[in-house]
């Protein structure tokens, strides 16, 4: 490949470097978000970054096949991939090598590759941070996730998320008692996700699809708004059958879960969101920031995979990119400024300076003959010897 | 910008098309883009603005955000990449035909026939969905002028009255799809400011069923 000399340096396509001063805040978020999840309960595990391909894809679908970078293992010869999402590997880790009886929560933080930019992000390499919780079912687990999910936008300082909920069991229920075959299931799977009424009227009369179907499915696509939506959903989908309505009432309770821990918080449901929807159980959100298209953390409950590790165990949790966070925080609080040492071998200078860093302030120390002074060296004080004492002075 | 809405409408004949629809719901653009050199129009509401764009770039305003709607072409969906919009209604409106095109009374020569087309993605799956392989030749134009010269064997291109294919010997030999204009939504846009966009969506469904009967 013929490349001009400023083009060697370029990074790949969705491949980013952070720099000062963006990468000591997002060094600073991650400590915050590990101390938060820390004190929810939930342990750190790091997984490697790569695992053989097979343990990657475990339990997950084609899609995500498609996102992992592969390579060969010169040792065994086998395929290994590296990490698209760290979801499975924690799953894995629970089902298959802590196996505890009691409910597991653990977080996690780190890069993860993608082969194509996601979406309208661009990025390739996002840092993921998430925190899963294994080992119950029902509403109370779903709703703590979901509340440390919005915690963990709030610490990151992002006002104003609104949050989309779903559940992948209502769809899942109409799709059953349709009676479609596969083939056109994912051909009316691929309209719901387009929300493409009119193009739903027209494939199902042209498959002599009884109207009272077509209506469910017309029915889903529509039921999204604010809460209102659950009970018009409960009237138009009431002969559904019980399964339905029990995806209504987990949707609501928790709900009403999350508006209790975190006030403020603006609830959208919608009916026929299915983001995840081959790997998901029950419910899905995903949160939304104002001035981005797309969502910014997404979460829900994945009970299956764990029966591919070996050991079935409920499980629910989110996840985010800490870059797009970083990108979206609405305050950027100014770093620290340094203190500024001369160039001295000075026993008190040195027992100043040490005494300074471990109270937490940064001293730079001066090198002999360097360029610059306190400013340029981002510091607003320095340190001068006065009447026999270091004196810390503004400059 | 959390109260304003965004509509993404591309010149021409979908622009055309489009004014009568939003015009039962009260919405008229206070600038004519026919005339007027801006981008951005307003219109008689203060909160509802419309941009001027190319047709094809309709979905990717769309997709990102900057605009909230857009009203582009079944065509142009087709062969947009991404798969995060909704397209909630079909207007009706800018319609016509997607067909595979060829010489009159052609001999298909032996091999991968080669066909011409702005539309390499929907051309491909096409082809491939029937299992048959054929060579693309991406154009950008008159597309009619390939299989004379012997750049290609077939086309494909959208056709209204057929009479520019009858004017170079073509004719359709293949519909590939029925074409029209769809409303398309920004995903986050449809969560996030669901109470001004809902009603506009519903408005206009009542207004192409109107206009259907």
């Amino acid at each position: 490949m013929d490349m001009t000399d400023h083009q060697h340096w370029l990074l790949p396509e969705g491949i980013e470097e952070i720099l000062p001063p963006r990468a000591a805040r997002l060094e600073q978020l991650c400590r915050e978000l590990i101390d938060l999840y820390t004190s929810w309960g939930y342990e750190l595990v790091i997984p490697p970054l790569i695992e053989y391909l097979e343990t990657l894809l475990t339990g997950t679908g084609e899609d995500l096949d498609l996102q992992v970078f592969k390579l060969t293992d010169q040792l065994s010869g086998r395929l290994m991939g590296i990490r698209a999402d760290t979801t499975p590997q924690v799953a894995r880790i629970d089902a298959h090598i802590l196996k505890r009886n009691v409910p597991t929560r653990l977080c996690y933080l780190g890069s993860v590759l993608h082969t194509r930019p996601d979406g309208t992000g661009g990025s390739r390499s996002p840092l993921q941070v998430g925190a899963e919780l294994y080992g119950h079912t029902g509403v109370a687990s779903d709703a703590e996730v979901l509340s440390l999910m919005l915690e963990t936008l709030k610490v990151s300082g992002i006002e104003k998320a609104h949050i989309d909920m779903g559940h992948v069991g209502i769809y899942r229920a109409l799709m059953h008692s349709s009676g479609l075959d596969t083939d056109r299931e994912s051909r009316v799977f691929d309209i719901l996700q387009r929300k493409a009424v009119s193009e739903l009227k027209q494939m199902f009369s042209k498959w002599d699809v009884p109207a009272g179907i077509c209506r469910l499915f017309a029915d889903i696509m529509d039921l999204n708004g604010d809460i209102a939506v659950l009970s018009e959903a409960r009237q138009r989908l009431k002969n559904t059958g019980p399964e339905v309505m029990n995806c209504l009432d987990e949707l609501e309770r928790i709900a009403d879960a999350v508006s209790k821990q975190t006030s403020g918080t603006a609830l959208h449901f919608d009916l026929a969101e299915l983001r995840g929807y081959h790997y998901h159980t029950g419910v899905i959100f995903t949160a939304f920031v104002p001035g981005r298209g797309q969502g910014i953390a997404y979460g829900g409950r994945y009970d299956d995979i764990g029966k591919s590790f070996g050991r079935a165990r409920p499980a629910t949790g989110f996840s985010t990119d800490i870059k797009c966070l970083l990108a979206h925080q609405t305050d950027t609080a100014s770093l620290p400024m340094g203190i500024f040492a001369p160039c001295s071998g000075d026993p008190g200078l040195l027992k100043c300076i040490k005494e300074l860093r471990q109270n937490g302030e940064i001293v730079i120390c001066e090198l002999p003959g360097q360029t610059g002074g306190p400013a340029e060296m981002n510091c607003d004080r320095k340190l001068m010897l006065q009447d026999g004492n270091w004196k810390m002075v503004k400059v | 910008m959390s109260d304003v809405i965004t509509i993404a409408v591309s010149k021409g004949r979908i622009f055309k098309e489009t004014m009568p629809l939003l015009s039962t719901l009260g919405i008229r653009p206070v600038d004519d883009p026919e005339t007027s050199r801006k981008l951005v129009l307003q219109t008689n509401h203060a909160n509802i603005r419309i941009i001027i764009i190319r047709a094809t770039d309709v979905p990717t305003y769309v997709e990102y955000g900057a605009a909230d709607m857009g009203i582009a072409g079944k065509d142009v969906l087709m062969e947009y990449a991404g798969d995060s919009l909704y397209e909630p209604l079909d207007l009706g409106i800018a319609k016509c035909k997607m067909v595979l095109a060829g010489p009159v009374d052609s001999i298909i020569r032996e091999g991968r026939p080669r066909v011409a087309t702005k539309y390499v993605n929907t051309t491909r799956n096409y082809f491939a969905d029937q299992g048959r392989q054929v060579e693309l030749i991406k154009l950008y134009g008159s597309m009619e002028l390939a299989p004379l010269l012997g750049l290609a064997d077939w086309i494909v291109d959208l056709v209204d009255t057929g009479n520019t294919l009858k004017a170079n010997g073509l004719e359709p030999l293949e519909t590939i799809m029925d074409i029209s204009s769809r409303l398309i939504v920004n995903k986050a846009a449809m969560k996030m400011k669901h109470g001004l966009l809902k009603p506009v969506i519903e408005q206009l469904a009542e207004a192409v069923t109107k206009q259907c009967r």
